[in-house]
C-alpha cells in the first residue's frame, strides 16, 4: 500500500517523537528503583498508568513521604492526568470504533500522541500520527524504565548523591514547555510558593496537593489571561511543545 | 496501604480518567473552562513538585547542593540542550559538590 507524503510525515513525526521521549524513561526507571519500588513496580507504573508527569509524581512524592504519602501520591498523579481526559475528549471522534480500540486509544492518550495528531491536517493522517507516536512512545518508554531500573539497581548508592538533583531537575523538565503564557507562569510561581511554605507545616505529599487551588481559582476566573498573546490561547487542548519536536516553531 | 496498592490504584485512576472522554459527548466538557483548569492542574502540581523536591526534606526546608543543580539545569533547559542530558548533569553537579565538601 502506498502512504501519501502526509500520512508518511505523521509516520516520521511520531517515530521520532517515540525515540526522544525513550530517554525520560531512562531515569523515570533509575529515579524509581532509587525511591524504593521495585523492578517490577516501576515496570508496572510504566505499562498501566503510562504518563510521564504522573508516574514522576507518584515516585517523588513516595521518596519524600514513605507509604504513608500514598493517598497523596494517589490524589497528585490522578490530578496531574486529567489533562489526558481533555486530550481525549479531542481525539475521541477522530478514533471512532469498539471497546478494544476505544481502550487502546485511551491508554495511548498523552501529551505526545495528541500533539503529533493534532499538528496534522487530513484525518487519515491525524489518526496515523496518533497511534504512531502512542505506539512507538509506549514500546521506547517501557523498554528504557526497564533498562533505567536495572541500571539504578545495579547502581546503588553511588548515584544516590546526586539522584534528589536528578529528580527535581527531572520535574523542570516537564514544567519548561509549559511556561510559555503569562498565566502559565504566574500559577507555576504561585504555586512553588504555597507548596514551599508547606513543606515544614503538613505532611509530605500535602504541600503539592494544596498548590493545586491557585490552578482551579486562576482555571475559573481566567485571571492573567492575555487575549492579544501571540502563542496559542491557555485553554488550548493542543499539548503543545513536547519532547522531540516544537511545534510553536514549526507553526510560524 | 502497601506499595503495590499504592502503584495500581494511581495507575487505575489515571488511566480512568483518559477512558471518560471516550466516553462521554465532547460537549459536555470540551469547553473552555475544563480544559483551562486542567492545563493549569499540570503546571502548578509540576511547579510545586519541582519547590518540594528541590527545598524540601520530609518536613523540613534544607537549602543544600540540590538548588545551584536545578538552577542550572532550568538554564539548560532554556537554552534546549536535550533532557538526558541536563538531567545528567544536574546529577552530576549535586553529587560533585557533596563529594568535594562544597554543599551538603
Amino acid at each position: 500500500m502506498a502512504l501519501s507524503l502526509e500520512t508518511k510525515n505523521a509516520l516520521r513525526a511520531g517515530i521520532a517523537v517515540g525515540t526522544a521521549t525513550a530517554a525520560y524513561g531512562f531515569s523515570f526507571g533509575a529515579l524509581s528503583v532509587a525511591a524504593g519500588l521495585s523492578v517490577w513496580q516501576t515496570c508496572v507504573l510504566s505499562l498501566f498508568m503510562f504518563s510521564g508527569g504522573s508516574q514522576f509524581a507518584v515516585v517523588g512524592i513516595l521518596a519524600s513521604g514513605g507509604v504513608s504519602a500514598g493517598p497523596a501520591a494517589i490524589a497528585t498523579s490522578t490530578f496531574l492526568g486529567l489533562r489526558n481526559g481533555i486530550y481525549s475528549l479531542r481525539m475521541a471522534p477522530l478514533l471512532r470504533g469498539g471497546w478494544l480500540t476505544r481502550i487502546a486509544a485511551a491508554q495511548l492518550t498523552i501529551d505526545e500522541s495528541t500533539a503529533v495528531a493534532l499538528n496534522q491536517k487530513a484525518l487519515h493522517a491525524q489518526r496515523v500520527g496518533f497511534w504512531a507516536t502512542g505506539i512507538a512512545v509506549y514500546v521506547g518508554w517501557n523498554l528504557t524504565t526497564l533498562l533505567g531500573a536495572l541500571v539504578g539497581n545495579l547502581l546503588g548508592d553511588v548515584s544516590k548523591l546526586g539522584l534528589d538533583a536528578v529528580a527535581a531537575a527531572a520535574f523542570v523538565g516537564l514544567l519548561w514547555p509549559r511556561l510559555r503564557q503569562l498565566q502559565a507562569s504566574v500559577v507555576a510561581g504561585v504555586a512553588a510558593v504555597i507548596a514551599t511554605i508547606l513543606i515544614p507545616l503538613s505532611p509530605p505529599g500535602i504541600p503539592v496537593l494544596a498548590a493545586a487551588v491557585v490552578a482551579v481559582i486562576v482555571g475559573l476566573t481566567n485571571w492573567f489571561h492575555r487575549p492579544d498573546a501571540i502563542n496559542q490561547p491557555d485553554d488550548s487542548t493542543d499539548p503543545g511543545d513536547v519532547m522531540g519536536m516544537h511545534l510553536s516553531e514549526g507553526k510560524q | 496501604m502497601n506499595l503495590w496498592t499504592i502503584v495500581l490504584v494511581a495507575s487505575l485512576g489515571v488511566f480512568a480518567v483518559k477512558l471518560v472522554g471516550y466516553l462521554v459527548p465532547a460537549s459536555i466538557l470540551a469547553t473552555p473552562r475544563p480544559t483551562r483548569i486542567a492545563n493549569l492542574l499540570t503546571v502548578a502540581m509540576l511547579a510545586a513538585l519541582v519547590a518540594v523536591q528541590t527545598l524540601g526534606a520530609g518536613e523540613s526546608i534544607v537549602l543544600d547542593a540540590r538548588i545551584p543543580a536545578v538552577v542550572l539545569a532550568a538554564g539548560l533547559f532554556a537554552l534546549r540542550v536535550p533532557y538526558i542530558l541536563v538531567v545528567l548533569v544536574a546529577g552530576v553537579v549535586a553529587a560533585l559538590l557533596r563529594n568535594f565538601g562544597l554543599m551538603a
